[in-house]
């Protein structure tokens, strides 16, 4: 479906020092730096699979999307989608696709969302009895009753993303590209709209590609993940994986039926949390039978459970502390 | 973009930039109050040329040159190049590369969407000019009323085609909004939107005559006032659509090589 080999775009941007002197001088003079924006990346995604790009801020993952999406043109490299060279945007290809830009949008701000879905019927040649049960169905689904009909600009944030996914489907797209789909939305509409992104690739067989910072969406929808730091590849593989390997730690969550001192816990591991009746414990994982089995032997345990730690915290610590570096030497074993 | 898919899709086009231009009632009252400025020029000449005739214009030859400026303008409007500019410089233009219809197409059939507002602005001072000056000043032939459908055809199109190498402008310099400034100073001046071009000194007639901004207003204005005869016309009206052609041009040029530069930013 998707193909991508040495993949590189490059941006060139002004930069300026604040201040007013700064400021005169860039009237006259400007100092242009050149950002590797992607930086040589390969990979295959399969028709039908549902994908996860991660990285941290500026690493290079919506511009990985918009290459994809035939919005940006690639410096160099070679990219085909479903047959198609993106950037050529034939007739063909935009009909196979959409990019949901969860802070852009395409509904028309001053008419009801049902105008924008109109529109979208006649650009993309969708035969109205095709039309219709599509949209009944996306009503359906997204509970979109009498929104369709009001302004856009009246309805509430995740009002508006459950039209604009609708609107985005209305030619049913085989390739969903989704850029934080659910930033900003509540925890209930997140449910909402992952549910449904979901359903919609379960139903049609359609490939997804998600980029979120929400890990939870990522979670649920993506069995696969590819981490780009700096505009290179860092890591293609499953997510599980993924947090096995930059944090081999487990959770384990002990109750107690009388007060535990947390010196008696901390000698069996790194103390998380610890309050009267509750404990956490985070012990690597090849340790845990032998952690649990001494604290049922030694400590008031009236229950216990054993988690994963969670997906945000690994992924801050993957982020933001250089981890990414040693995540480069893991294998790179495609789903 | 497949010729049959645009004019598939522009009837929906038309429709939907219809009830997008109305969207407003009272900014779209406001809009045709910023639009007579040709009935200000009207009421200033008629007065200077009260004493005397100006030229070939007497009160009457500016009443009906001022009045077609009027309905000329209004005809041949076009804004695009704001809505281009902001879509390239803050990304927006995205949504629309991803539609399977050239975004200039859909900026064009926009642009054509306003203009049932400007017919019901335009035809009232049609039907009164008409009514106060009968067809005095306003020509009687047919063949020259043919020439001025090609006219205010090609004047519709130059400003559509202006407005898009602007708005293309802005893949290259960011922010094109002061080089349509630029653009309307010399329309303004040059145009014969303000002073009749052959009211100009003969210096500066010629340049106005090698200049596009004069097909852009005045010479429908001239074609409806009786101001040219056919040969002559016509001859204009050649000079007018290789205008238009070499318009197409850049904008085709400026299009195809912004998108190359377009970093769809944010989001």
């Amino acid at each position: 479906m998707i193909r991508v080999r040495s993949l590189r775009k490059h941006y060139t941007v002004h930069e300026r020092a604040p201040g007013m002197a700064a400021a005169f001088r860039s009237i006259f003079r400007r100092t242009k730096t050149t950002v590797l924006a992607v930086d040589g990346i390969d990979f295959d995604i399969a028709a039908g699979t549902r994908v996860g790009f991660l990285g941290p801020n500026g690493a290079g993952k919506t511009t990985t999307l918009k290459v994809l999406a035939g919005l940006l043109h690639p410096t160099s490299g070679e990219v085909t989608v479903d047959g198609f060279e993106p950037r050529r945007r034939q007739d063909a290809f935009l009909q196979r696709i959409m990019l949901v830009l969860g802070q852009k949008q395409q509904l028309l701000w001053d008419l009801p969302p049902s105008e924008t879905f109109e529109l979208n019927r006649a650009v993309y040649e969708v035969p109205r009895d095709q039309y219709v049960a599509t949209l009944r169905e996306l009503t359906d689904l997204l509970d979109l009753g009498d929104l369709v009909r009001k302004p856009t600009r009246t309805l509430s944030l995740g009002e508006r993303m459950k039209c604009e996914l609708a609107a985005a489907l209305i030619h049913r797209p085989k390739l969903l590209f989704l850029d934080e789909p659910t930033i900003g939305l509540d925890v209930s509409m997140q449910a909402t709209v992952r549910d449904f992104v979901k359903r919609y690739n379960e139903r049609n067989g359609a490939t997804l590609i998600l980029t979120s910072h929400y890990m939870e969406d990522v979670a649920q929808l993506c069995p696969r993940v590819i981490v780009i730091d700096r505009g290179t590849l860092v890591y293609d593989g499953s997510l599980e994986a993924l947090v096995t390997k930059t944090r081999p730690d487990k959770r384990v969550i002990f109750r107690f039926s009388r007060p535990v001192d947390e010196r008696d816990l901390a000698a069996l591991g790194h103390v998380v949390q610890h309050d009267a009746g509750q404990s956490t414990l985070q012990i690597h994982k090849d340790a845990v039978n032998a952690v649990v089995g001494r604290a049922l032997a030694q400590l008031p345990v009236s229950d216990l459970t054993v988690e994963n730690p969670p997906l945000e915290e690994v992924m801050s610590e993957l982020f933001t502390q250089g981890r990414l570096r040693e995540v480069r030497r893991l294998d790179r074993s495609p789903a | 973009m497949s010729l049959r898919t645009t004019m598939h899709a522009f009837p929906t086009l038309l429709r939907v930039g219809f009830a997008d231009a109305v969207a407003y009632r009272a900014e779209m009252l406001v809009w045709v109050l910023s639009t007579t400025m040709p009935l200000v020029m009207l009421a200033l000449w008629t007065t200077v040329a009260r004493d005397a005739p100006v030229g070939r214009y007497g009160e009457p030859e500016f009443v009906a040159y001022f009045l077609a400026t009027f309905i000329v303008r209004q005809l041949t409007g076009c804004w695009v190049f704001w809505e281009m500019t902001f879509a390239i410089r803050n990304g927006t233009l995205a949504l629309r590369l991803l539609r399977p219809i050239d975004p200039l197409w859909a900026y064009g059939a926009e642009a054509l969407a306003s203009m049932p507002m400007r017919l019901i602005v335009s035809i009232p001072v049609a039907a009164v000019a008409l009514e106060v000056l009968g067809s005095r000043g306003i020509t009687r032939d047919p063949a020259l009323w043919a020439c001025w459908v090609g006219a205010i055809t090609g004047a519709w199109l130059m400003t559509l085609l202006v407005n898009f190498i602007v708005g293309c402008a802005a893949f290259f310099i960011e922010s094109s909004l002061k080089l349509m400034d630029l653009w309307l100073l010399f329309f303004f001046a040059f145009s014969g939107y303000l002073i009749p071009v052959d009211l100009f000194p003969h210096g500066l007639r010629v340049v106005a005559d090698w200049l596009p901004f004069r097909f852009q207003i005045g010479f429908p204005v001239e074609l409806m006032t009786g101001a040219h005869g056919r040969s002559d016309a016509l001859r204009l009206l050649g000079c007018q659509w290789v205008w238009i052609a070499s318009l197409f041009g850049l904008t085709v040029l400026t299009w195809r090589l912004g998108l190359k530069r377009f970093a769809a930013y944010g989001g």
